[in-house]
């Protein structure tokens, strides 16, 4: 399979070469040569089980690899832990929403912020006006990224995430995800469980932060290939953990193998 | 930047307070162990009854708001029992009591209730500093103040210790680490000589300049109790403690700890060293437990490993679990019922594990978030977005 990575031979932003994870006899990644453009929408597709969110789990450092390296950004990233990775400038969101219901809305988006908050004892417990101004910013910063997904939910920043539906949910964790302004975003079925409607509404508010955030690169794990074939800029199709096609979404489309592994159809 | 003002509902607060401190009174005063009953279930129908006008829930917002109101009248409060009954050794040592195991408590609500490090060995970390005051008193001229702070720390170091092998394994065998360590700390006690073994060991008073705490105090001709001076020394702790968990959950920190306690993983996706936080919660929880034993051991005057049995902890834990996770004031309620009743109402003592643990099953079955539920975060009490 030859890498069809033309892009100029331009070195990418994320590069795993030769990734394998196993799971007991579980081959969940296997030998994937995976590479990600600085400033571009990568869409991750496969079937069930096909280890897109493996993918996502060995890259943040959740997982150890079985073999093979990950380099982000020019840094070897491989085995590091999941905080070194999120400092390094990768955050995520999660397939199975993954928020503290208990929290507020602005208490979840600030436990993404964690790097950029002052985490000192005696800031936080000594200086409060220094930790006021600090709060009042952030506050600020939070609301406006807010702002961009749903403008009401802006303000109903210290409601409890367990009584907002799941579309309220799916922005929320995005914006955790993004408040620490990370060179990587990994979206992990941000659609999943939404209407027809609000994944057009979410993709539409994503597209718009990518807008904002100069310099934003997304990998976004996706099953409607509608929505795939509208926001990405390059495809990377797995089965079985292994690469079997990758390019823009036409050309993808077009692989037989994608076709009898993935669509299926026809 | 303040919260609206409301003379109606401030009206209605401070009635409130004074219709709980006569109740008080009148609980701490009656002798017959029938009244005694029949005061509980009163004070329970009352309760039930405001619940059902919403009167507990508006005054709970009112003043949730107000720390500084409500700080106000728990001192006040306090201070009116205290001075009703000036010379009753008796209950005032019980106020005492219940001001001290308020403060310990706060700091097992900083481990259990924030980062969810449950913590079966709260009497062992009281019993540190009961000991570290017991051994620095007698045989140092450390000022009293200075050993209050040491008791606090030896109870943080030691535990220091322990959070190690808890941090190790995974949340139900790390409760039972806690446990081990506990009745370890029992027996150590119990066979060593040089603390005093199965006798325990005496304490001096509290002595602040010269001013000695253990002695009762003579005012115009009235006798006053000597534990008047703990308690207005407890109610000094106190607020300091109160304050500084305060401050701790509205801040980054505290954000971190919940964030360690509900979901590990994606704490540790976004940045948060979940040892880092969990060593912090319980080294901050355990100076609290180990200064509140500090200064219970000086006001005893005598200790002994008796004091410090697997039940004792268990009784901070079921105070916690009462009061409402997490939620400070949800502890002086639940402090107040678990430490007071079982001593006034004698009929009771020799079940009481039985009355707690029962009280516990029916809480986490009926009302998990505790008698008094935590609310939201607030950073900054009646902060508004501009
Ligand atoms: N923690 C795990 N333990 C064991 N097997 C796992 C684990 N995570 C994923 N797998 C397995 O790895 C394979 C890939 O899973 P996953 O990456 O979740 O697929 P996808 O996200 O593409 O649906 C599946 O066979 C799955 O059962
Ligand atoms: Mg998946």
């Amino acid at each position: 399979m030859s890498a069809t990575s033309n892009n100029n031979g331009a070195t990418p932003l994320l590069a795993a070469t030769g990734l394998s994870k196993l799971f007991g006899g579980v081959v969940a990644l296997d030998k994937l040569d995976l590479q990600v453009f600085a400033n571009q929408i990568l869409g991750l597709i496969g079937p069930n089980g096909s280890g897109k969110t493996t993918f996502f789990n060995v890259t943040t450092g959740i997982y150890p690899v079985s073999a093979g390296r990950v380099v982000f950004d020019g840094q070897d990233i491989t085995n590091l832990s999941t905080q070194a990775v999120y400092r390094a400038g990768i955050s995520r969101t999660f397939q199975r929403s993954r928020l503290s219901l208990a929290l507020s809305i602005f208490d979840n988006i600030m436990i993404g912020n964690h790097k950029r908050l002052n985490q000192g004892l005696w800031f936080n417990l000594a200086r409060r006006d220094a930790f006021r101004r600090q709060f009042e910013e952030s506050f600020e910063e939070a609301r406006e990224l807010v702002q961009v997904f749903d403008a009401p939910l802006a303000d109903r920043m210290f409601e409890a995430i367990g009584g907002f539906p799941m579309i309220d949910r799916r922005r929320i964790e995005i914006c955790r995800a993004l408040v620490s302004r990370p060179k990587l975003l990994l979206l992990d079925e941000p659609s999943a469980g939404m209407t027809q409607e609000e994944t057009t509404e979410l993709m539409d508010d994503i597209l718009e932060v990518k807008d904002r955030f100069q310099g934003l690169t997304i990998v976004i794990i996706e099953h409607e290939m509608g929505v795939i074939e509208r926001i990405t800029e390059r495809c990377v199709v797995l089965n079985f953990g292994q690469k079997i096609s990758e390019g823009a979404y036409q050309e993808i489309a077009r692989d037989r193998l994608v076709q009898e592994a993935y669509l299926g159809i026809e | 930047m303040t919260a609206p003002q409301d003379p109606r509902s401030l009206a209605w607060t401070i009635g409130a307070a004074i219709v709980v401190v006569l109740y008080v009174i009148l609980l701490l005063g009656v002798e017959s162990q029938l009244e005694i009953a029949g005061l509980l279930a009163a004070g329970i129908a009352a309760v039930a009854v405001a619940a059902r006008f919403g009167v507990v829930a508006r005054l709970g917002r009112f003043l949730g708001e107000r720390d500084g109101l409500l700080n106000a009248l728990v001192v006040a409060g306090t201070l009116a029992v205290t001075a009703f009954f000036h010379g009753d050794a008796f209950v005032l040592l019980l106020v005492a009591t219940v001001i001290i195991y308020f403060i310990a408590c706060l700091g097992l609500n900083l481990q259990f209730g924030y980062s969810g490090v449950l913590n079966f060995a709260g009497a062992a970390f009281f019993g540190i500093g009961c000991y570290t005051a017991a051994v620095m008193t007698v045989h140092t001229a450390v000022p009293h103040l200075l050993i209050l702070f040491a008791g606090g720390a030896m109870a943080a170091a030691i535990g220091s210790i322990l959070i190690l092998p808890v941090l190790r394994t995974y949340s139900h065998y790390s409760a039972v680490i806690t446990i081990a360590f506990g009745l370890l700390f029992k027996i150590f006690l119990e066979v060593n000589d040089a603390l005093g073994g199965p006798q325990g060991l005496r304490v001096k008073g509290m002595n602040v300049l010269g001013w000695k705490f253990n002695s009762n105090i003579d005012i115009g001709g009235i006798e006053v109790s000597f534990y008047v001076n703990y308690i207005v020394l407890g109610l000094v702790l106190l607020a300091l403690a109160f304050t500084f968990v305060r401050r701790v959950e509205r801040s980054w920190i505290g954000l971190n700890l919940d964030a360690v306690r509900l979901d590990e993983t994606a704490a540790a996706c976004f940045g948060l060293n979940i040892t880092r936080w969990k060593i912090t919660a319980f080294t901050l929880g355990n100076f609290l437990i180990g200064l509140a034993g500090a200064l219970f051991a000086m006001m005893l005057g005598f200790i002994a490993p008796t004091n410090f049995t697997f039940g004792d902890s268990l009784i901070l834990v079921s105070i916690v679990l009462l009061g409402g996770i997490g939620n400070p004031w949800g502890l002086v309620v639940a402090t107040a019922i678990l430490i007071v009743v079982p001593e006034k109402l004698q009929a009771i003592q020799e079940y009481r594990f039985l009355l707690f643990a029962a009280m516990v099953i029916l809480i986490l079955l009926f009302r998990p978030e505790g008698l008094l539920p935590r609310s939201l975060r607030t950073y900054f009490p009646g902060w508004r977005a501009k």
